[in-house]
């Protein structure tokens, strides 16, 4: 199994991604520059954290015109998984690849904390080996993770399970206060319509060794390789 | 457009003396041309030279047999970890800038210490900031002081987490000496192996110099020569011009790109420029290779047109670096920084002469001998006399200090003490998780990272797959240096030392930000030279050598001189993931243990001068501070380690500002699982035993050096309290952990807190006072 971790200017979290992808879940991976345009030989791309470009103009806004991203286009056409995580997310949505926007957190400030996570369902790649009940305790770190959508996008994210991932409470219950960026519907992670491309603010990879204080981030890990065992096994 | 007549009155304004001049004029045999004023200016100002300070920083204690590059070699000191790997470290400040203009200010003085470390071929993995302010809550300036330190943390996050830096552990103080004359220390630490170290030596006659990183402009023009003079009210107007502009998009593109050319080898040295920009770039490399140096700044890319020989050469736009590539490895060079869509330019040659030779357009606009320049600025020992206010300190007695009426009203005042309050106001701002190294978070007595083997810059050698755990903290209590320069210098490095104790590190080495006043003001001068007799057997005692820092002189405003603030950043390793230990009480039935003496009856202050207490509660501060005894500390720390090494102790918490009811209450309430979801842990605790031999208010808030709290299991508590004995440490069993609230019994008198209430206190204070 061969994951690429894409690099644009001032990502960040790119060799974080690489580390759990190589050193923690023991699969090959590397890094893909942004001006590359091959995906060969890869079964699934991650698009990783940080401030590519320097979030200027809009966060994600420019990343997206990078060539890459035409080819990460096609590569989630043909049915491979992609997953942006914070700066990946805004980058997914600003490609048109996932729907919503991602404006300031309603702070006005960056927010960097633990937060706990909902998962909605399982009919995901990046979501079949999450428990039902388990909430993951993740850390955010990001000034720009309010997801923003209108009320038809939002009813239809909802409506076809689109919703992968919400802010919860320590019980589970979508408060106010466990919000940590005013996000609508504490939309913390969505899916595309064919969900095998999802984006998420918090950061698994922060959260996949017992060390930095929870491995809960693993499981999103887990689930898109047996994802892909899967599919791997069905092309067999 | 000609340059100006060089007059008395234009060195004046370049801050020289008249005498300066005339040992300009020794050594280049003439009279300098206004580029050569520009430059020497900027060299010799404090800043830049330690014209002040170098006679005193040498009796810092430099050496040990892990230190690889020592203070004042090379832009950071760097010190041995074991198998081959190396951390490069320094602190760094950035306090007139951001006094003038908060937010540039402070993101620019991130960018510049993160230079510094990659510069020595490392790669930035951790920042720490220490920061003073004037009062938040109320007074006349607090509107004022909320605008600069939310300015300031601002800038900080802005340029830390956009250039991906984890800001891991922090300090911020509130005092009406910093109103107008904000404190903004900056700390950063790297990660390389041995052979990754890279010098900042112009080396090999012929080599060609390269400039990298975007166009010099003319902001920051001769900001080294700023900070090394008084603010005064006309500052914010003038000196605007003198803040440079950062961008950490670019530091990061500049960072990677300068890490993927040192892996080539195609580097013979290398320098960013900071302060004084090209001026000390060139001079510095030349002066350490033993070469010399000529570039023509016609080659030197430029934002504005028309500027001038000493614009280019003093201005301090960011993001830049100097690198001396060998002959014959250009191609290297652009390879890579066109990869990184950077700037670069070749702007000159090494040379043999041992002179800096600046030209434009062809015509040498300056010509100096590197090594004069660089390393023979003027030193002078500055009048020192112990300052008139220390008689009434040191006459204050207790005796006229009423006797707390409501201690149990008093712990939640002092918990909702800015200085005291929970900083995550402040360090949720900042991104502390990325690098996936952040074992201990912000909120612990010290920080605790992760370096493995993905943490270190391009080219490392496989194999170095060794995990390694190092702790960080950054420390100084003002008031007590003001109160006794030379004890409260010691115990800002003790309290340092132990914050590394309680987390289960062992020190490495210190790096010091020496903040102080106009050295020409004797007293000022003597505060100085008193910290620093302090600090550096502080740092002696506890094996801690000095590996470089910083000197912030002339940090006075209008309002008077701020108080004397030598921060000392500390760096300690602890051998394996196991012993890393956190603050906060663990699990219902543990033992509380005090080590350390609940009083020091030799104390005439009990441990109440200079205290949070009597500044909160009474408005003075005054006393002298309590007594730090390095031995006792020193035997404190390693028994606490030892402790802590044989998995006897499940929680450890350093007693300091507050005394005992802060810690155990912090203790009680400052570990966060989640946003809006804090682990709360009540605790029963009887201080009877003391209760006769001091009043209570200092039995409870006195500020006793050398003690620690700690939590046991309830087998394990003879252990403890048999080996400290042995050990010659005083340890007490004081409670133990559980329930719902905070009980602390003294005698007759007993105090109730439930634990919701305290938290609240201490963990929203600060965002309410933002909020008003």
């Amino acid at each position: 199994m061969n994951i690429a971790v894409l690099q644009f200017p001032a990502s960040n979290c790119d060799q974080d991604a690489l580390h759990v992808v190589q050193n923690v879940l023991g699969l090959s991976g590397r890094l893909v520059w942004h001006k590359e345009n091959s995906l060969a030989g890869f079964d699934a791309v991650i698009i990783p954290g940080g401030f590519s470009y320097g979030d200027y103009l809009r966060t994600g806004a420019i990343a997206r015109f990078s060539p890459i991203m035409g080819t990460v286009r096609d590569f989630a056409a043909g049915g491979a998984p992609v997953l942006g995580i914070c700066n990946g997310f805004q980058i997914l949505c600003e490609a048109g690849l996932l729907p919503g926007a991602l404006i300031r957190n309603r702070s006005l400030q960056f927010r960097c904390e633990h937060v706990f996570l909902k998962t909605l369902t399982p009919q995901a790649p990046f979501t079949n080996k999450i428990p039902p009940e388990k909430l993951l305790r993740l850390p955010i770190a990001h000034g720009e993770g309010c997801f923003f959508a209108d009320d038809a996008t939002l009813d239809q994210l909802q409506n076809e399970g689109r919703i992968l991932w919400q802010y919860a409470d320590e019980k589970g219950d979508l408060t106010e206060r466990s919000n940590p960026n005013g996000s609508l519907r504490n939309i913390a992670g969505v899916c595309n319509e064919a969900r095998n491309v999802a984006g998420l603010m918090p950061h698994p990879e922060r959260a996949s060794e017992m060390i930095l204080g929870s491995a809960d981030g693993r499981l999103i890990f887990e689930s898109l390789v047996a994802w892909l065992e899967n599919r791997l096994a069905q092309a067999a | 457009m000609s340059d100006p007549a060089i007059t008395p009155e234009l060195v004046g304004q370049h801050n020289l003396s008249p005498e300066e001049y005339d040992k300009i004029k020794g050594i280049l045999g003439r009279e300098p041309t206004y580029t050569e004023l520009g430059i020497f200016s900027v060299m010799w100002s404090e800043h830049c030279s330690y014209k002040n300070t170098r006679p005193l920083l040498k009796t810092f204690p430099t050496r040990s047999p892990r230190v690889l590059v020592g203070a004042g070699e090379e832009n950071a000191g760097i010190i041995d970890i074991g198998d081959g790997l190396a951390i490069a470290f320094k602190i760094e400040s950035h306090n007139h800038p951001s006094a003038v203009e908060p937010f540039q200010g402070a993101a620019t003085g991130v960018g510049g210490i993160i230079r510094d470390i990659f510069t020595m071929g490392a790669r930035p993995v951790c920042a720490l900031d220490s920061l003073r302010f004037g009062p938040i809550p109320e007074g006349p300036g607090a509107a004022n002081n909320r605008r600069l330190f939310g300015g300031v943390v601002s800038g900080i996050a802005h340029y830390g987490n956009c250039f991906g830096i984890p800001t891991i552990a922090g300090e911020v103080y509130f005092d009406a000496c910093y109103e107008g004359n904000p404190l903004v220390n900056v700390f950063c630490l790297g990660v390389l192996r041995h052979e990754q170290i890279a010098r900042g030596a112009a080396k090999g006659a012929g080599n060609p110099v390269f400039y990298v990183g975007p166009a010099t402009g003319r902001d920051g023009l001769a900001g080294a020569a700023f900070a090394s003079r008084d603010l005064t009210e006309e500052s914010a107007d003038q000196q605007r011009g003198a803040v440079q502009v950062g961008d950490p998009f670019m530091e990061k593109l500049v960072c990677e790109a300068c890490l993927e050319l040192l892996a080539t080898d195609a580097v013979t040295g290398i320098q960013d420029m900071g302060a004084a920009g090209l001026t000390c770039s060139t001079c510095e490399t030349a002066a350490r290779a033993g070469t010399g140096i000529e570039i023509e700044l016609s080659l030197v890319p430029q934002r504005a047109p028309g500027m001038t020989p000493y614009e280019i050469m003093l201005s301090e736009s960011q993001e830049r670096m100097l690198i001396i590539v060998k002959s014959g490895r250009e191609e290297e060079v652009k390879r890579i920084f066109d990869k990184w869509d950077l700037p670069w330019a070749l702007i000159g040659r090494v040379t043999d002469t041992g002179r800096m030779v600046v030209k434009h357009n062809g015509a040498v606009v300056a010509d100096i001998p590197a090594k004069k320049l660089a390393d023979e600025a003027p030193v002078y020992q500055p009048e020192a006399r112990e300052p008139a206010y220390l008689k009434a300190v040191r006459e204050f007695s207790l005796d006229s200090v009423p006797l707390s009426g409501d201690p149990a009203a008093d712990l939640k005042r002092l918990l909702a003490w800015p200085s005291i309050a929970s900083k995550n106001w402040v360090y949720r701002q900042y991104d502390h998780t990325v690098r996936d190294g952040s074992v201990v978070c912000p909120g612990s007595d010290a920080a605790v990272i992760r370096i493995k083997a993905d943490s270190l810059p391009p080219g490392a050698a496989d194999g170095s797959a060794v995990e390694k755990y190092i702790a960080l903290t950054v420390d100084c209590n003002a008031a007590y240096v003001f109160l006794d320069p030379y004890e409260g210098a010691k115990i800002a490095v003790a309290e340092a030392a132990r914050n590394l104790a309680c987390a289960g590190a062992a020190p490495l080495g210190a790096t010091d930000n020496l903040n102080f006043g106009n050295p020409h003001n004797p007293e000022l001068f003597w505060q100085l030279k008193e910290s620093v007799r302090g600090l550096a057997e502080a740092c002696r005692a506890f094996n801690a050598p000095v590996t470089g820092g910083n000197c912030s002189l002339y940090n006075q405003s209008p309002g008077g001189p701020i108080d004397p603030t030598p921060t000392v950043a500390l760096v300690g390793l602890i051998e394996k993931p196991e012993h890393i230990t956190p603050q906060w009480f663990k699990d219902e039935g543990d033992v509380i243990i005090l080590l350390g003496d609940a009083i020091d009856l030799e104390d005439p202050m009990r441990g109440l001068g200079g205290s949070t207490w009597l500044q909160c509660l009474r408005g003075l501060k005054t006393g002298l501070p309590p007594r730090c005894d390095l031995e006792k500390e020193r035997q404190l720390h390693n028994t606490l380690r030892a402790f802590i090494q044989c998995g006897l102790i499940k929680s450890a918490h350093d007693c300091s500002e507050g005394g005992l009811a802060v810690a155990l209450a912090e203790s009680c309430i400052s570990q966060q699982f989640a946003r809006e979801t804090p682990r709360l842990t009540g605790a029963q605790i009887d201080l009877s035993f003391a209760a006769d031999s001091a009043r209570l208010d200092a039995l409870l808030f006195g500020e006793t050096q050398g003690r620690v709290i700690v939590s046991a299991a309830p087998l394990d508590v003879v252990k403890v309290v048999e080996r400290a004995r042995i050990l010659g440490v005083s340890a007490l069993k004081i409670g133990v952990v559980g329930g719902g609230e905070l009980t602390i019994k003294a005698g007759a008198w007993e105090g109730k807190w439930p634990l919701a209430q305290l938290h609240d206190l201490w963990w929203n204070a600060i965002a309410r006072a933002m909020a008003s």
